[in-house]
């Protein structure tokens, strides 16, 4: 069964690889990694989750930690949130089959689609920060929601500065 | 004034995961208008001969219409009732200061149709300007009365009528996102689409037969066409990374779509069913919000590659360009392009002073003009005679749409009491225009 696991994971990576060159397919719901609907050696008894979502959810770990902001009008990574995404980078590293989506966001200030933009320009900002650090092209996807989900919502800095951020999620969380 | 939406749509469960609108939406829409040009032409509209007997009036429907405008002005037409060319005493009407007036009657006809016959009369020279006679169901009073108002429009000042045109916008009510069609004066709104997750950036196929958008319901935007008469619906951009911004070519074949997958946000054409992805523009910045010319040789687009938001022109080759003209200098965030129906000026976003409002400028000349004063203006679009600008606004933290003239002179509000309404898109002529 291990060996099966591990083709299956051979085939979805080269799958991964050879669509890299062109802007892929959405394979959010076509059972890629971490879909739940292969790789069934990698879960938990009884679960259906991978072994490795314990150390993502567990409090005491920085990995429970999925939120990066930002400084006004800024898409560079702060430096106090710079263990935050290099915690997650490591651990996209050491686990081969985990794969993330990094959804930027922005306050409501101005044209829906440049915020939009200006978003995936915060996402893309971590995702390059984690793939510097070892975590695979593959592994990570940036997307923008651009200031289509405020966390706060209002107008004024304490809310906007909440807006102002990229999540970190894992697929089949 | 005010009224029902009040459109059922039958559910077809066509995608899973969508839920339809199978119950009928009621929400009061209200329409304000401020201002008018100096010029104004007087009309006086009578109420049609035994108009009062249908379920639907046609002729408060015409004078809203043209009062909309800004070009018109409403002459009191109380205690005279000519239904005919022969009953007009075309002095009673000079002493109202009405330049023309407009006068008819509806005749029921069996089988739920009706004819209304209308005559518009020029008062200075006692004759009649044009007339029409159209017979429609009893569904479609509203439609005729629109068509009317489009035909004395024309004949008033020379250029085509958008009474019979559509809108879309996206209304958000809670946490529900409806995008949604009406008349282009916000009755018989129905809803196309109703979801949990955002819709933005609504974008009309040029024959009016679809609409293109971009929907989060996927935990990130992705790009749909979906079809008004069927509700079918198709993902046309779903690539890795974020998928928005669509706009549509003249010929309706292709569409441009901002991706990220490649890096950055860029701009790229793909066909209508989603083959034949070809990209268009290659900058370090962002290069998003494109909209074609007319004639379909060039895209408008917002990108910062100069620092900071401003709108820019590129040609449209096979090759991907870096080329691309500033259009905008003044102020430093300007966005949101959209041609005029002539290809001569475009409507965008200025922001001054941290306001952000509807502005055209002139491609030739490069003037600038701002239109409004109002503080979160969004999504601008020309109607398709070039006369009216419809936008997206803020009033007192709620969304509302609203039209202003090209001049600048007449402004109306379109607003729900619960909900708020953004991402208008003015609809197409409809073909027989």
């Amino acid at each position: 069964m291990r060996k099966l696991a591990g083709i299956a994971l051979i085939v979805l990576l080269s799958a991964c690889a050879s669509q890299t060159t062109q802007p892929e397919v959405d394979d959010l719901t076509a059972g890629g990694v971490g879909s739940g609907s292969g790789g069934s050696d990698l879960m938990d008894s009884g679960s259906g989750r991978p072994s490795y979502f314990s150390q993502l959810q567990d409090p005491n770990s920085i990995l429970s930690q999925r939120s990066v902001y930002y400084d006004y009008d800024s898409y560079t990574v702060r430096s106090d949130y710079r263990e935050l995404v290099l915690s997650h980078a490591r651990f996209l590293r050491d686990n081969a089959s985990a794969s993330a989506i990094l959804q930027g966001n922005t306050d409501d200030r101005g044209s829906r689609e440049y915020n939009l933009a200006l978003g995936q320009r915060r996402a893309d900002s971590v995702k390059n920060m984690m793939t510097l650090a070892g975590a695979r092209d593959e592994q990570i996807e940036s997307v923008s929601l651009g200031e289509e989900k405020p966390r706060a919502l209002g107008h004024g800095e304490s809310t906007w500065s909440q807006n102002r951020r990229t999540d970190i999620l894992y697929r089949g969380e | 004034m005010s009224i029902h939406w009040f459109k059922t749509i039958r559910s077809s469960a066509l995608i899973l995961l969508l839920w339809w609108v199978s119950m009928p939406l009621h929400a009061q829409l209200n329409i304000e208008i401020f201002g008018g040009g100096a010029s104004r032409i007087p009309i006086a509209i009578v109420p049609f001969a035994e108009e009062n007997k249908l379920n639907q009036g046609i002729t408060p429907v015409i004078g809203a219409d043209l009062q909309r405008t800004g070009l018109f002005k409403l002459v009191d037409s109380s205690g005279l009732s000519p239904h005919v060319p022969t009953d007009v005493v075309y002095a009673d009407w000079a002493n109202r200061g009405a330049n023309a007036l407009v006068i008819g009657r509806t005749i029921a006809l069996s089988g739920d149709q009706v004819e209304i016959q209308f005559r518009l009369m020029d008062v200075a020279k006692k004759s009649q300007l044009t007339g029409l006679s159209i017979t429609v169901p009893k569904t479609q009073l509203r439609a005729a009365a629109h068509r009317i108002a489009d035909v004395i429009y024309e004949a008033l000042t020379g250029d085509v009528g958008v009474f019979s045109t559509r809108i879309a916008y996206v209304l958000k009510r809670g946490n529900k996102y409806a995008l949604q069609v009406a008349d282009a004066d916000g009755y018989n709104a129905q809803s196309i689409i109703e979801y949990t997750e955002p819709i933005i950036s609504p974008a009309w196929s040029p024959d009016g037969n679809q609409l293109a958008y971009v929907s989060f319901e996927n935990k990130k935007p992705i790009v749909y066409v979906q079809t008004l008469s069927t509700r079918e619906r198709r993902a046309v951009a779903s690539f890795k990374g974020s998928n928005s911004a669509p706009a549509w070519s003249p010929d309706g074949k292709k569409l441009a779509v901002v991706l990220t997958g490649q890096g950055g946000s860029q701009i790229f054409l793909v066909n209508v069913d989603g083959s034949g992805l070809q990209r268009l523009s290659r900058s370090s910045g962002i290069d998003t919000e494109p909209n074609f010319s007319p004639d379909g040789r060039y895209i408008l687009f917002t990108s910062d590659r100069g620092g900071s938001p401003q709108i820019y022109r590129m040609a449209i080759t096979n090759a991907e360009t870096s080329n691309a003209e500033r259009l905008t200098f003044e102020g430093s965030y300007n966005v949101s392009p959209d041609f005029s129906q002539d290809g001569k000026s475009f409507t965008f976003i200025h922001r001054g002073d941290s306001r952000f409002n509807v502005a055209v400028q002139e491609i030739g000349s490069r003037q600038v003009q701002i239109l409004t004063n109002s503080k979160f203006d969004e999504s601008p679009s020309f109607a398709p005679n070039g006369k009216m600008i419809l936008y997206a606004t803020e009033i007192d933290g709620h969304g509302i749409l609203s039209a202003v003239s090209r001049d600048g002179q007449t402004r109306q509000h379109l607003s729900v009491q619960t909900g708020d309404i953004r991402e208008p898109a003015w609809g197409p002529l409809p073909k027989w225009k």
